[in-house]
């Protein structure tokens, strides 16, 4: 009886273990929004006091804003990007015809440029794609976060799981190390949230301006003293779809507010 | 066993070290390494120094135990108030040197460690570099030793 309990009582842990390692169970999701202080909550919460609301009226300038050889703005095609926009943020990143692979958001909105405008493409984390992004993420606030279904990103995907499991940098932590192993407990004073996508292009204090998801894995690839990932190279794409399925559920909060 | 610290020392070796850099071998004898890195044990006020130093030991970013600014320390791993009582001065060394050899999935980085695969991205900065040097880690051993409860 005693070996079987602890037979029992192995595969339990074991398996109690397995789900740990892989992503984070629905009913145990939650936005990092919900481990900060009430007073940034706050922040968030009031539209006149959440300074991600200053880019995303920029944003709103810039989308009617004829651009490039087309003279055409993104409203020409478009029209009232509270219609047309409404859940795209929730779906992305999606599958993209043109190169056969996921795209994310700020990648869209450059493609557009390019083939729609014929405009030069807007710099990685420039105010203005950051504005934009913000803006078309913006009209999905309060929607839930629902991954693209097209089984041609799948292999993308499990890519993405496979980088956020690996170890990295002279430290040797995964994503998961501390995002899905160790999440609520405290990393040097702070908590460790569960590093969802939900709340992007959000407004960092730290940062003291708005800054994309790829900002934010290349932060915590530094931190473990790895050599990050260029700007919109395919492994931080990859990442992103990961996040979006492992986040799923979540309401986009975009502009988010984090500590 | 002995053979991890082989290849340890074969890629220490490739990589032809000059005067002045780390040796970055060891023996490791049950769960201790019984000698010091630099053949000589570290100053405990320096180690006390290093250990809070969360930029250059990173030690309070996972662990508490009795350094200043306790709200700062992170809860990831051990107290480490009278860890100089549950284990002995080799135990401890090998902790802080390699505690992966004792425990593979740990979240605590091998500080005295340079070999990498390539996947692992080290970056430029620190590729060929342990965290801390043999005479930092006998500092920090000299200290932890003393934490008696």
């Amino acid at each position: 009886m005693r070996i079987l309990c602890g037979v029992a009582a192995i595969f339990v842990v074991l398996t109690c273990h397995i789900a740990a390692a892989d992503g984070i169970e629905d009913e145990d999701r939650r936005s990092g929004f919900d481990f900060m202080a009430p007073e940034t909550r706050a922040l968030q919460s009031d539209d006149t006091s959440n300074p991600g609301m200053l880019w995303v009226l920029q944003g709103e300038q810039l989308w009617q804003q004829a651009e490039g050889q087309a003279e055409i703005a993104c409203s020409g095609c478009h029209g009232d990007a509270s219609r047309t926009m409404h859940g795209v943020a929730a779906r992305y990143p999606a599958y993209d015809e043109a190169t056969g692979r996921p795209i994310d958001l700020a990648g869209r909105i450059n493609s557009c440029r390019a083939t729609r405008q014929r405009a030069e493409p807007l710099a990685p984390e420039s105010d203005a794609l950051l504005a934009l992004t913000t803006y078309v993420a913006h009209q999905s606030r309060g929607m839930r976060v629902m991954p693209a279904a097209d089984p041609r990103l799948a292999p993308f995907r499990e890519n993405g799981r496979r980088l956020f499991q690996s170890r990295i940098g002279q430290l040797d932590l995964s994503c998961a190390s501390c995002h899905d192993d160790n999440w609520g407990k405290r990393l040097g004073g702070a908590p460790i949230p569960q590093a969802h996508p939900n709340g992007y292009p959000l407004y960092r204090l730290e940062w003291q301006a708005v800054g994309s998801l790829q900002r934010r894995l290349r932060n915590c690839m530094i931190g473990v003293r790895a050599e990050p990932f260029a700007f919109g190279a395919p492994e931080l794409v990859d990442l992103e779809l990961y996040l979006t399925e492992r986040g799923s559920g979540l309401p986009i909060e975009t502009p988010a507010v984090r500590p | 066993m002995s053979r991890m610290v082989a290849l340890t020392l074969a890629g220490v070796l490739m990589t032809a070290p000059s005067a002045g850099e780390e040796a970055l071998t060891y023996a490791v004898e049950g769960d201790a390494i019984m000698q010091p890195l630099t053949g000589e044990r570290g100053d405990p006020e320096r180690g006390a120094a290093l250990l809070s130093d969360r930029h250059r030991s990173l030690c309070t970013l996972c662990h508490s135990g009795p350094f200043p600014d306790p709200h700062l320390h992170g809860t990831l791993a051990p107290d480490l108030t009278g860890v100089g009582e549950r284990l002995s001065e080799g135990q401890i060394r090998l902790r802080v040197v390699d505690m992966g050899r004792l425990v593979p999935n740990t979240i605590m980085p091998s500080y005295y460690r340079v070999a990498y695969e390539e996947g692992q991205r080290v970056s430029a900065a620190w590729r060929g570099k342990p965290i801390l040097t043999g005479a930092d880690i006998e500092d920090i051993v000299a200290y932890l030793v003393t934490l008696k409860g």
